[in-house]
């Protein structure tokens, strides 16, 4: 059972107020994109065990949408973010490395920062 | 025999007699008993059947961690199946019955399986009933299905209610023993909001049973002057009778509050889930002490010693004259202590260790009972109930060294702290050798959103047993005598409830179920209602050792929720029967209700199906409404259409991108039909689109897809398009909305009068604003059935008032109310398209026909980099025709139109589907529309529908207009 | 490999259970093998069985990170049925239920296949609708389905309630041999079956990486060193994007939490499945009278083997609306599993950008029906390299052309 901080709001959400949305950060691929640059818009997903990026809303509140940076193995919540940005702010991307060392900035749509 | 002692009991009320029925028994309690103390006291030892083999069971703890003392709790509609009677609270007027017996508790011919327990080891059923085939489904597992399963099934829905309630605070405090009361008052001294949950009735946990003394004073005193300090604290609440069930992230708790379980029928709600978000969880959850495996450990009459205590010194109750008390700690003697205190005999205290120099056992010397050292019980004696225990040393195979008669035996095998809830969201735990336990591991806490520990443990649960936090070690004795041979090994049980034994958990390890979760699985243990709260470690222990391992390495099984089982209704709450679900009404609904309708769910909404009248079936209902709405004129109900309303400087643009079509171009003043695709191009919702001014757009949605479309709107403008300036806004219950259709539709607007509908005035596909009948309202010129139609939108407020006005305004003109049903035969007989029905999320627009409502010259929409993709674009897609069955009946609905040939999986071959299908009162024949191959060059054709029973439906390929082909009824 | 039978138990019975021999094998991995598969769960099992026993290929290694039959394959609702819509699927599920129907006597182990007969309600007219679609297109598949009417779900679930206030039952599509089967039981089943041909089942041992050269698969390196391998299967469900990384590809998959719960047991009262896919909800009652129910999945990623707990809310209360008799029952225990979602909610049987290299995955909240016909599928494809009849849907450049399985369109979309 998540809770979130609402950027917009500034209040911890719980779960049930917030509708959750999947991958942040996607490019969007239109008409004039390949085939593997369109799949890899809808399909190809990061879907890690660790730090993740991903979109949520409050649906149940201001109805914003915003993103978040959580950990998918222990569901640790590093940081929350208006989701009208083009990527993590530094301050989020500080939070998860002062917390995951190891970790690798990882939120980039073509995947090429994971390997 | 067990019974109730002359003196003492110190939770029990000795003016107020209780009067309760045991499988109809009547006997006789105090206020205060619990229902295992009242059955106790009037010798009542077995008390049920095992799982397996139907054993005789009896009372063997005091807490919810009893495996046998369940039963069958009140009657038909408040049957409460597998009560625990351990914590169930003893009432005046309370009905029990034992389970899992036929005929009955004292002669069970189930107990056949007793004597053949050794043709039935763990997993026996994986070797066997596997020939012939058949018997499995239709003999072996109905015998086995019927001598399973324990409780009986209610046949009822609940008589009580149950409700939720949420809470929040700082620090959680779960188990109001002195480690949890101490712990809830140092946090609140800090200003935190403080709630703290206790599973009994009253406070102390086992504090006033084991202790004479708490930080130096009387332990009563103590307790009292704790819970007044408690109460005096406006930021602490204490819940009694309330069982923290389970520890989910982020720091939420369920926990499960037996408001009136001991008040049966006082009109107060059975159960309160409470779910609460804590800062911090701090279990002072205390620990369960464990039994020790000896041969014949399940007669009724071997009871844990804590167990033993707590019955005679909360209760009153004697388990027996004589009991032996047989254990490998210091805490059994104080059982004995207690019993000689109350009279009773202690023939002997059989120690497994081989020195013992405690100041328990001390003062049980001194109290002249006699204490055997490295002695074991080598068996019990009995049957139905314990007559005595062979005695022999621990050391040994179980040489018998002598006889005991004795009523009870009384055993511990150390002491378990409940971890449970610190593990249920991966709190991790250690071996701790000193007590012969598993302890939680402060390093590896279950992790807070923040990443800190959420849940701490004190007291006992931490692995501090004793309140000095020096409680003398626990040396591990898995199995009595230490070399016991397969003959005792087969008679001592691990699991009670299940009937598993240590020669079964040896017999999984050699047969390969090393994982502690295999052996588990392949033996049962563990798995009984009790979840393994006696038997798990023990079993653990004797796996470890068959593997040549430690228990470490062997490890746990997982700690899942709930910590104690919880009650069905009351984790689904007050939602029940009418208010299931939120239920979304228009306006109009009474009055839809007051004309009889039959309604269908949409959503959560509920729309008339269809209006009918004496003695008419739903299809001749569907079918007088058609036909009326085609020769005088109709009334739809059409507030559940959605209405969103985009706004902005950018309003336009953003609207090119969401529909196939343009719509940035739409005239001030006009409508125009729209569609809408997911980002795969799949078609997702259509609707009207009307231009309000310059700035501001209108978007019907499908009444399914408000809210959805909605939220779809807000993530492009807000995640990929968030520099565009656009706002939108669900409207969608701000208007209620009547579709006027038919001929007379005019007529009966210009009866309520107030606006110009005149086909100069208000063309097709256009909207005005206006007063009909003095309402103030918006009417659209729009048609979904071919006919003359309007739909006028009212704030809705004034819905009711409106269709009341209209319904009054039409009865000149023949006007009825039509339903979702008359809608769907309507729009069918035009051609026009359902989403839901034409679309599934497979189907594109260009599979519809509908390329007239796609822009070719637009660069981009939603879906339009989708629809590109070679199986979307391919010409041998599925598309929409018409079809008219040569014999005039109903294609069935679902029908396949079936191709030559088989693929190579040997399926029969299809070429298309039925989409929509209707008897059409208007033509008054069958007509249906439907995705066939290469459909639109294929008009003539003859194919053939299947039907379930086999057969087919021949159909000719036709164009989807059945009706008014040139569209003069709705241009009039 | 002894037979188990009743003489086998009289027999041990005499010397006390003390001669059975181990069901299966724990041994050291060899240096290298004709196949490896990834993953000791039902499907990677079913995997090694059927390349053993249809193909003859037997040096193999099925390697595990935990314990065999440890993910999902214990942790489901058992339920089994094939009552799909699309033709691929459909084919694919009645190849497995089919398998089940014989599958204790194949493996000599009792996998208590059982029956009983699953049903689907329909509680809204878009769902009758949708339920003949499917009745019409199992007419077609040679899978038996019928649509029942709300009188005979009554008398084959007397339990239910088909006059609920909100959501009655206008019928349901029935499947009278679908059923459950014991989940632990097929794991363990196979296990000894592939230990019996000759086969290595290597428990507790972890992928690390996966070597390749000319871009094809040479081996794996393990917690237990570098395994050679001619051909590689990776079947390891909700760890598949994991694996996939390792092997220098992304998959269509993220892996989110189901979750499911069990009741105390009680006396035999629901003789068959009841799938309540309005109200979101399953339930159905085990040989040891437990009543087994399953619910929705979380909408995040999630590797927990947790799930949120209003979803178990949620499925209770549509539960009590529908058998109004489980209010006074208690729930026993909850837990989750990690399952691993397609973008069109079908499975991948599939070849991979890697040579040698294969995957079976998605199966998301129904691969335990799926078990024995994904590991025929999957056996054929690597043995053969290419795949057959029942696995050429389920390729992984379906996404790039728009081909979607997609079953979601039928009415149901719970398992």
């Amino acid at each position: 059972m998540l809770t979130l901080e609402c950027p917009y709001c500034g209040l911890m959400a719980d779960e049930t107020e917030l509708s959750p949305g999947y991958e942040a950060h996607l490019k969007r691929f239109g008409p004039a994109s390949s085939p593997e640059e369109f799949e890899a818009y809808m399909f190809a997903r990061k879907n890690p065990k660790g730090v993740h990026f991903e979109r949520w809303r409050h649906s149940y509140g201001c109805g914003k949408w915003f993103l978040a940076a959580r950990c998918t193995a222990t569901l640790e919540v590093f940081g929350t973010y208006p989701a009208q940005v083009g990527e993590p702010p530094a301050d989020i991307i500080a939070k998860i490395q002062a917390r995951r060392p190891e970790w690798k900035a990882g939120w980039q749509p073509d995947g090429k920062d994971t390997k | 025999m067990s019974t109730r002692l002359a003196k003492g009991g110190r939770l029990i009320d000795r003016t107020a007699a209780v009067e309760f029925t045991f499988n109809g028994k009547r006997m006789k309690g105090f206020a205060g008993d619990s229902l295992a103390a009242g059955l106790l006291a009037n010798d009542q030892m077995l008390v049920g059947r095992s799982f397996k083999y139907h054993r005789p069971r009896g009372i063997v703890a005091s807490g919810p961690e009893e495996p046998n003392a369940l039963v069958n709790l009140g009657r038909e509609a408040r049957l409460e199946p597998n009560q625990r009677t351990t914590t169930t609270e003893l009432f005046d007027g309370l009905e029990a019955t034992s389970q899992n017996h036929w005929p009955s508790l004292e002669f069970d011919v189930g107990v056949i399986n007793n004597y053949a327990a050794r043709f039935m080891p763990a997993g026996f059923y994986y070797k066997t009933f596997i020939h012939p085939r058949p018997f499995w489904k239709h003999v072996f597992e109905p015998i086995i299905r019927r001598a399973a399963g324990l409780g009986k099934a209610p046949t009822q829905g609940d008589a009580d209610r149950y409700e939720h309630a949420y809470a929040f605070c700082d620090v959680l405090v779960v188990g109001a023993g002195v480690a949890g009361l101490l712990a809830a008052k140092a946090a609140a001294d800090t200003g935190a909001r403080v709630i703290l949950l206790e599973q009994a009735p009253v406070l102390g946990g086992r504090a006033p049973v084991d202790d004479a003394q708490v930080q130096g004073k009387p332990v009563e005193a103590w307790l009292s002057a704790m819970e007044a300090d408690l109460a005096a604290r406006d930021n602490v609440t204490v819940r009694l009778r309330t069982c923290a069930a389970g520890v989910y992230d982020h720091g939420y708790v369920l926990a499960d509050e037996r408001v009136a379980d001991h008040t049966p029928g006082d009109g107060r709600p059975k159960h309160r889930l409470w779910r609460i978000r804590t800062a911090k969880v701090i279990t002072a959850t205390g620990a369960i002490e464990r039994p020790l495996s000896f041969a014949g450990n399940d007669i009724p009459g071997v009871m844990l010693a804590g167990a033993v205590r707590d019955f005679a010194v909360n209760f009153a109750v004697s388990p027996g004259d004589r009991t032996v008390v047989v254990t490998n700690n210091d805490s059994a003697y104080q059982t004995a202590l207690v019993l000689k205190a109350a009279g009773l005999e202690v023939p002997a205290i059989l120690d497994a260790r081989d020195v013992v120099t405690g100041a328990l056992p001390e003062a049980a010397r001194k109290a002249g009972i006699r204490v055997l050292t490295g002695h074991a019980i080598a068996s019990v004696k009995g049957g139905k109930r314990v007559t005595g225990v062979s005695v022999c040393l621990q050391a040994g195979e179980g040489a018998v060294t002598e006889e005991i008669a004795c009523e009870a035996v009384a055993m511990s095998g150390g002491w378990s702290p409940v971890v449970h809830l610190y593990s249920h969201c991966g709190g991790k735990l250690n071996w701790d050798n000193g007590i012969s336990a598993f302890v939680p591991d402060p390093m590896r806490p279950p992790l807070n959103h923040d990443g800190s520990a959420m849940v701490e443990c004190v007291g006992a649960a931490n692995g501090d047993l004793d309140l000095s936090g020096t409680a003398p070690a626990i040396p591990p004795v898995w199995v009595m005598p230490q070399g016991a041979p397969i003959k005792l090994r087969l008679k001592m049980w691990l699991d009670y409830q299940n009937d598993v034994k240590v020669s079964d958990v040896q017999l999984a390890a050699r047969e390969g179920y090393m994982s502690v979760e295999h052996t588990k699985r392949y033996t049962t243990l563990g798995m009984a209602t009790d979840q393994g709260k006696l038997s798990n470690i023990n079993g653990l222990a004797i796996l470890a050792d068959a593997l040549g391992s430690e228990i470490p390495q062997v490890g746990t099984t997982t700690f899942r929720p709930p910590y104690t089982p919880v009650t069905i209704g009351a984790l689904a709450g007050e939602s029940r029967g009418d208010i299931f679900q939120p239920l979304r009404r228009t306006p109009m609904h009474e009055a839809h209700e007051r004309a009889g309708a039959y309604f269908e769910p949409v959503g959560l909404w509920r729309r008339p199906y269809t209006f009918p009248r004496a003695g008419e079936t739903h299809e001749q209902a569907v079918h007088r409404e058609v036909v009326n709405t085609r020769t005088n004129v109709g009334l739809l109900d059409a507030s559940t259409l959605g209405k969103i309303v985009v706004k902005g400087p950018d309003a336009g643009r953003f609207l090119d991108m969401l529909y196939t079509g343009v719509m940035s171009t739409l005239p001030v003043g006009k409508c125009r039909y729209g569609l809408m695709c997911n980002e795969q191009g799949f078609l997702s919702d259509d609707g009207v689109v009307a231009r309000i001014d310059e700035d501001t757009w209108l978007c019907h949605t499908t009444s399914s897809g408000a809210d959805r479309i909605h939220g779809w709107m807000e993530d492009w403008l807000q995640c990929e398009w968030w520099d565009w300036q656009v706002f939108t806004a669900n409207v969608t219950e701000q208007y209620a909305q009547v579709a006027v259709v038919g001929p007379n539709a005019r007529k009966l607007l210009e009866t309520l009068g107030g606006m110009d509908v005149s086909k100069e005035t208000l063309p097709f596909m256009q909207w005005a604003d206006g007063t009909l009948g003095g309402f103030p309202c918006r009417v659209y010129r729009i048609s979904f059935s071919g006919e003359l139609s309007y739909e006028i939108a009212v704030p809705a407020s004034h819905g009711a008032a409106f269709w009341a006005a209209c319904t009054q305004a039409g009865k000149a003109f023949g006007a009825m109310p039509y339903g979702t049903e008359g809608l769907h035969v309507l729009r069918a007989e035009k051609g026009f398209i359902m989403i839901g029905d034409e679309t599934d999320g497979t189907v594109i627009p260009q599979d519809l026909g509908l390329d007239w409502a796609i822009s070719k010259k637009k660069a981009d929409y939603l879906g339009k980099r989708g629809q590109e993709r070679s199986y979307l674009a391919s010409p041998d897609r599925w598309k929409l025709v018409g079809f008219e069955t040569l014999d005039g009946s109903v294609v069935p609905d679902g029908a396949y139109i079936i191709a030559d040939g088989t693929n190579a999986n040997g399926q029969r071959n299809t070429q298309g589907r039925v989409t929509s299908t209707y008897y059409s009162p208007t033509l008054k024949r069958g007509i249906a529309m439907g995705l066939l191959k290469h459909g639109p060059t294929r008009m003539g054709d003859v194919v053939e529908f299947n039907t379930v029973q086999g057969g087919t439906v021949k159909a000719r390929v036709r164009d989807t207009m059945f009706y008014d082909k040139d569209g003069e009824k709705q241009n009039v | 490999m002894k037979r188990y039978s009743v003489f086998a138990i009289a027999r041990e019975a005499l010397r006390y259970h003390t001669g059975w021999e181990r069901a299966w094998r724990s041994p050291e991995p060899k240096a290298s093998y004709d196949a490896i598969v990834v993953g000791a769960g039902g499907h990677g099992l079913a995997t090694a069985y059927y390349l053993g026993k249809n193909y003859g290929i037997t040096n193999v290694a099925i390697i595990e990170k935990g314990w065999l039959g440890g993910g999902n394959t214990g942790r489901n609702t058992t339920i089994i049925r094939s009552n799909y819509l699309q033709d691929s699927s459909a084919a694919i599920y009645e190849k497995a239920r089919s398998l089940y129907e014989t599958m204790s006597q194949d493996l000599n182990y009792n996998v208590m296949f059982s029956p009983r007969g699953v049903m689907m309600l329909a509680q809204t007219h878009h769902e009758v609708r949708g339920y003949l679609r499917t009745a019409h297109a199992n007419a077609l598949q040679g899978i038996v389905t019928e649509f029942i009417t709300p009188q005979r779900v009554k008398e084959l679930c007397p339990i239910l309630n088909i006059d609920g206030p909100r959501y009655p039952v206008l019928g349901a599509l029935w499947q009278p041999r679908g059923g459950t089967g014991r989940h632990d039981a097929v794991a363990w089943g196979y296990a000894r079956a592939c230990s019996a041909m000759g086969m290595d089942i290597i428990q507790n041992c972890e992928v690390k990486g996966v070597r390749s050269e000319n871009g094809v698969v040479t081996g794996v390196d393990t917690t237990k060193g570098f395994i050679g391998t001619k051909k590689l299967g990776m079947v390891v469900a909700g760890h598949s994007g994991q694996l996939a990384e390792m092997a220098g590809f992304r998959l269509p998959i993220e892996a989110v939490a189901l979750q499911a719960l069990v009741s105390e047991p009680i006396k035999p009262c629901m003789d068959v499945v009841v799938m309540a896919n309005t109200v979101h909800g399953y339930m159905s009652q085990s040989d040891k009278g437990e009543m087994v129910i399953g619910g929705g999945t979380d909408g995040f990623n999630n590797y927990t083997q947790r799930g949120s707990f209003h979803h178990i809310e949620e499925t209770l209360r549509a539960l009590v609306e529908t058998f109004p008799m489980i209010s006074r029952l208690k729930m026993l225990r909850q837990w989750g599993g990690i399952v691993d979602m397609t973008g069109d909610r079908s499975p991948l049987i599939s070849k991979t950008p890697l040579g040698n290299c294969f995957i079976n995955c998605g199966w998301g909240t129904g691969g335990f029906k799926a078990i024995p016909g994904s590991g025929w599928a999957m056996a054929e494809l690597m043995a053969k390299g290419e795949p057959g009849p029942l696995a050429e849907a389920f390729n992984m450049w379906r996404f790039k052309e728009g081909q979607f399985i997609d079953e979601s369109v039928a009415a149901g979309v719970a398992h």
